[in-house]
């Protein structure tokens, strides 16, 4: 499956400065982020749609467009998620051409994160790094145990200490190492920062972090190509760092410059969590300026108070002509039963915000019926269970005869037992 | 007074190597300008055009973060531990 990489390198959009390959994030001229760059006239060959549609089924089909280091050979059939058309849910909350991009079921961890993790240990790997680890809300812990697992490397994952059981539990089952932090998620990704400092280690999202969000950009890909090699209308899109949201409008772009799809005005909208909003009220106040948070929501996976990509994504959103909501906990819950009522599709909290926000967009007629609007689910409900688990009772045990079962589907279906016996005595033939 | 100032490896190639550094500053403003006095090729990457400190960079204070704790009015305690870091930090060794 080989094929050849589009030539890249770090560089600071700010201070203009270029920084090669290496296991960098900031610039130090003026301390903004690093990206990646490429040389996108030597991708146009290597880029075609002939080219990616012979690729294989998973993200790797865009290996020219990623920054994957030379003699790399990815063997882990990550992303290409299903987009599904979701009538039902339309239907539901007012649209007609509605689509949901399905993270919740990518490989090999059933979130999003599988795609970042990906690209950032095959740069660790490069860089020689043994250990790898990162800050998590859970999803991306998940995906660094389980892919450091496969590539034979140690991981050291740091956590806040109030994770959802499951995302624990599927950290360490992978062998990793896991340390919970006394603290938010904001906390352990500032002792990241210093452990990276101290230890040689890989850290995807905080020293591999440029290479680590590019992996993003395959959302963005397999959006256009599964639509038709089209860019949607809108794109509604779970905001917790803020780079996801960009990363998809990076994609988007790429795939115009390189003529595999027409150019057209994609609107991007954000979605957060109301207890934790922080890019949702810089894109209310009109402002790139982040008024960092203390999170305060069920929805962890994107509780970043202090997003770093935060005034990025605000500027952005505003640019693209789109908009950025937050709803309620009950909300959350309400999302992720009605994307599961409609689709037969479980998500995670953050799916839930991202479904409510959606309801909340079209009924505020931000977005119309007719447009095709993609709606980027990243994770699966298996993850959070905690969080739907009082919304059901289970029932009592039937006895396992004919006639106990039709009693208790009545009695489910409110047919009361007088109104219901003499139906059953003449179905058994007087 | 004083404070201890903690400077992670980003800011440590505009200070000849030193990571901590003590500062009889009050305020954040009093401390940048402390530090661009100390250190005047750190002064001269950490503001922005204004002579405000770059909007990239956090500052904590024993853990928090100093915009919870009131920004720029904020008036520092004796033996509080401050540490900038760029809002995406990291390096490489």
């Amino acid at each position: 499956m080989s094929s050849a990489c589009t030539p890249y390198e770090l560089y600071s959009k700010e201070s203009g400065k270029s920084y090669g390959n290496q296991p960098l994030s900031i610039c130090d001229e003026s301390f903004t982020p690093l990206e990646v760059r490429y040389d996108l006239e030597a991708a146009k060959p290597l880029f075609t749609k002939k080219i990616v549609e012979a690729g294989p089924d998973n993200m790797w089909r865009y290996r020219s467009l990623l920054p994957i280091p030379e003699g790399f050979e990815p063997d882990l059939p990550v992303g290409f998620t299903p987009l599904v058309r979701a009538k039902n849910l339309g239907k539901r909350i007012g649209s007609q051409n509605l689509y949901v991009k399905n993270d919740a079921v990518c490989f090999p961890t059933l979130s999003f994160k599988d795609r970042v993790v990906a690209v950032a240990l095959a740069n660790a790997r490069a860089f020689g790094f043994d250990v790898v680890g990162c800050s998590s809300t859970g999803n991306l812990a998940n995906s660094v145990a389980a892919q450091s697992a496969r590539l034979g490397m140690k991981a050291c994952i740091l956590v806040p200490a109030d994770l959802e059981p499951a995302k624990i539990l599927n950290t360490l089952i992978y062998g990793a190492r896991l340390v919970r932090i006394d603290g938010n998620y904001d906390h352990v990704n500032r002792l990241c920062s210093l452990i990276a400092d101290q230890y040689n280690w890989g850290f995807v999202n905080v020293n591999l972090r440029p290479y680590y969000a590019e992996g993003s950009k395959s959302v963005g890909f397999e959006i256009a190509e599964q639509l038709g090699w089209k860019l949607p209308d809108n794109v509604v899109v779970p905001m917790a760092g803020g780079s996801l949201i960009r990363k998809i409008k990076k994609a988007f772009d790429e795939l115009v410059y390189l003529g595999l799809v027409e150019k057209k005005h994609v609107r991007f909208f954000g979605a957060q969590a109301t207890g934790c909003s922080p890019i949702a009220q810089a894109v209310k106040n009109n402002t790139e300026t982040i008024t960092p948070q203390k999170p305060s929501t069920i929805a962890r996976s994107l509780a970043i108070g202090n997003p770093a990509d935060g005034p990025f994504a605000s500027r952005m959103i505003r640019e693209t002509g789109g908009w950025a909501e937050d709803v309620s906990d009950i909300e959350v819950v309400s999302g992720i039963q009605e994307l599961a009522e409609t689709e037969g599709i479980f998500t995670e909290t953050a799916g839930g915000v991202t479904t409510a926000v959606t309801a909340k967009l079209i009924a505020q007629g931000r977005i119309a019926a007719e447009e095709l609007t993609v709606v980027c689910i990243t994770g699966n409900g298996l993850k959070t269970t905690d969080c739907v688990a009082d919304r059901f009772t289970l029932g009592r045990a039937v006895r396992p005869r004919l006639a106990d079962f039709e009693e208790y589907i009545n009695e489910l279906d409110g047919v009361a037992a007088s109104a219901a016996e003499p139906e059953l005595a003449l179905a058994g033939g007087n | 007074m004083a404070i201890r100032v903690m400077l992670p490896a980003a800011f440590a190639r505009h200070t000849e190597g030193t990571k901590q550094v003590q500062s009889e500053a009050a305020t954040l403003p009093a401390l940048v300008d402390d530090l661009g006095v100390k250190f005047p090729e750190l002064g001269a990457h950490i503001k922005d055009e204004d002579g405000t400190l770059r909007k990239f960079i956090n500052v904590y204070v024993n853990d928090e973060d100093i915009r919870f704790l009131g920004g720029d009015t904020y008036q520092f305690q004796d033996r509080d531990e401050v540490m900038f870091i760029p809002s995406i930090a990291g390096g490489c060794k």
